[in-house]
């Protein structure tokens, strides 16, 4: 019975993971049907914040403690790998490790006191600190304050992950920091942790009273996800070649990370992929065929698009897929 | 004022309290119980609505504010938090079964277990798909779609998954048609047979009483009677003055 249990486990698990393979090959395979710099960098930039929006999503989704402050994770990848490429010479590839690092570690340490606060007012301590880091990057001459950083271009190589003259490559380096993001949810999702952390969202004394300890559970969910956000930020930087203050730190990148998970799908595998499918290219064309018109009208576009799908689809667009699943359940039950 | 003394099973009790008073929202809701449960016993806790009950057990498993002396097997449990407590063996089945509503059967079930470390973590499995044949069938089903009794088997099959020496029930028949019951109390006789001690709080006496081997009776906090199950249950005078049967 127990080997039973196991193998419909196991064979739900590797369809999942077959599935993940069938589009990353699809993603692989994108850039052959579509042509044009605009077109190949808005998907770059729907891959990255695919990956930023799982990140979050760890934290967020699965463990239920909702950040809006990962532009702080974010800006410190970002910045980290910014500074040790331009000051240091070293490549982005140990600068993303070391961003990484230095993020996760924030989240930690910004999580020591947070989480002793619950439900609504985690989520307003982590805005206030996201917001304190912005005005403390600004006025921070060692990181050129708000000048910001322009990263040099040392020429066209994978090694300094610049590409000057083709958004190709980028489109494989964002999709395997989105591919690594969607595995690292779907190894979380079938452990122990993972079993924590969804116990811990849904009810904390009902997790204690099978062996959760709570703090523990959410400080690690809190250095997974500041350490994978913080890998982002560094390949923002390489990708775009300048970031500042505003770009790195700013409170609405931090609800920019946060909502293709949840208009996708909060706490689900596919969520932040789906969501930011459609969530970035609208905002993204929405600001190239409203923003010069009167001010304001892209940002009713894309809030409007936002609030259609919140009221159709409160569970997230994965319950597109989702809906036959659960008939079925009902009508067996 | 105990109507008799009976001998605890096993000479040291696996479970014991000592003027354990707990607080709920700033109130005293326990006024020093004393209380003892041996290896291999069931031991009902009865009493009306807000007596207690349900604060004693929660106590014991960590989860309310308490002082006073809690053992466990001669582990002292008074400052222990509620996960360490757990990972001791002690499972609490609280009151209105708190199950993960958007997890599966399995997945619940599969939180049980890893409570306990190992490959045999997972071994409780066969006793808890023997005891609910049911939740086999249902092991795919998210927990909010089974009916209340499925409901509450999977809350009990949950609590098994940790391996408990001691398994604590809070109302297990809370909601539960008769029939269903009956079943759930033929599984808690079932489990002592397998060697855990149970401790329940229970509204319906009759059924609580006839599967005890001792019983408290818990009023305004305070144990005001304690004895054999079958003592408590046919004494008509203690029945009508306490229990209100």
């Amino acid at each position: 019975m127990v080997e039973r249990a196991g193998r419909a486990l196991l064979s739900r698990r590797r369809r999942e993971l077959l599935l993940g393979a069938v589009v990353l090959a699809l993603l692989a395979a994108l850039p052959l049907g579509v042509s044009g710099a605009y077109l190949r960098g808005l998907i770059v930039l729907a891959l990255l914040y695919a990956g930023l929006s799982q990140a979050w999503n760890i934290l967020g989704g699965y463990c239920g403690q909702i950040s809006l402050g990962h532009a702080l994770y974010f800006g410190i990848g970002a910045y980290t790998s910014a500074l040790l490429f331009t000051r240091a010479g070293l490549s982005p590839f140990i600068g993303m490790f070391a961003g990484g690092l230095l993020s996760g570690l924030s989240a930690f340490l910004v999580g020591i006191p947070c989480f002793r606060l619950s439900g609504h007012y985690y989520a307003i301590a982590t805005i206030v600190i996201g917001m304190m880091a912005a005005l403390l990057a600004s006025n921070w001459d060692f990181i050129n304050a708000a000048q910001g950083i322009t990263i040099p271009f040392h020429g066209e190589a994978w090694r300094n992950l610049q590409f000057r003259t083709a958004v190709l490559p980028f489109h494989y380096v964002m999709l395997v920091y989105a591919a690594l993001m969607w595995l690292i949810a779907w190894v979380i999702e079938g452990s122990r942790w993972g079993f924590y952390w969804r116990a811990v969202k849904d009810d904390v004394t009902a997790a204690r009273s099978l062996g959760v300890s709570i703090y523990p559970s959410k400080l690690a969910a809190a250095a997974i996800s500041g350490a994978a956000t913080g890998i982002g930020g560094a390949l923002y930087a390489q990708y775009v070649g300048f970031i500042d203050p505003e770009s790195a730190f700013d409170l609405s990148l931090s609800v920019l990370i946060a909502l293709p998970a949840v208009v996708g799908g909060i706490g689900t595998l596919w969520g932040p992929l789906l969501g930011a499918a459609v969530l970035i290219p609208v905002q993204q064309l929405s600001v190239a065929w409203f923003g010069s018109a009167a001010g304001g009208i892209d940002l009713m576009v894309y809030g409007a698009l936002i609030m259609v799908l919140a009221l159709s689809r409160p569970e997230g667009l994965v319950s597109f897929f989702h809906g036959r699943a659960r008939q079925e359940a009902v009508d067996h039950g | 004022m105990p109507i008799s003394e009976t001998a605890i099973a096993a000479d040291r009790p696996l479970l014991s309290t000592r003027h354990l008073r707990a607080y709920y929202r700033g109130l005293v809701a326990l006024h020093g119980i004393d209380l003892d449960v041996g290896a291999g016993e069931i031991v009902a806790v009865v009493g009306a609505n807000g007596a207690g009950k349900s604060t004693l057990l929660r106590a014991i498993a960590g989860q309310v504010a308490r002082s006073g002396e809690i053992m466990f097997d001669g582990i002292a449990l008074a400052n222990l938090p509620a996960y360490r407590i757990c990972r001791l063996g002690i499972a609490l089945v609280p009151e209105g079964r708190r199950l993960f509503p958007r997890l599966s059967v399995e997945d619940n079930l599969r939180l049980g277990a890893y409570a306990r470390r190992g490959p045999e973590r997972f071994r409780p499995l066969e006793l808890v798909f023997e005891l609910f044949p049911r939740l086999q069938e249902r092991l795919t089903q998210r927990a909010e779609l089974l009916s209340g009794g499925e409901q509450q088997m999977l809350a009990i099959g949950r609590a098994l998954m940790t391996s408990p020496r001691l398994l604590m029930l809070d109302e297990p028949s809370q909601g539960l048609m008769p029939r269903l019951v009956d079943d759930i109390f033929a599984a808690i006789t079932q489990i002592r047979a397998r060697g855990v001690t149970v401790l329940i709080v229970e509204q319906r006496l009759a059924e609580a009483l006839a599967i005890a081997d001792r019983a408290y009776v818990v009023q305004t906090g305070r144990i005001v009677l304690q004895g054999s199950a079958r003592e408590i249950a046919e004494n008509a005078e203690v029945r009508r003055a306490y229990l209100g049967m």
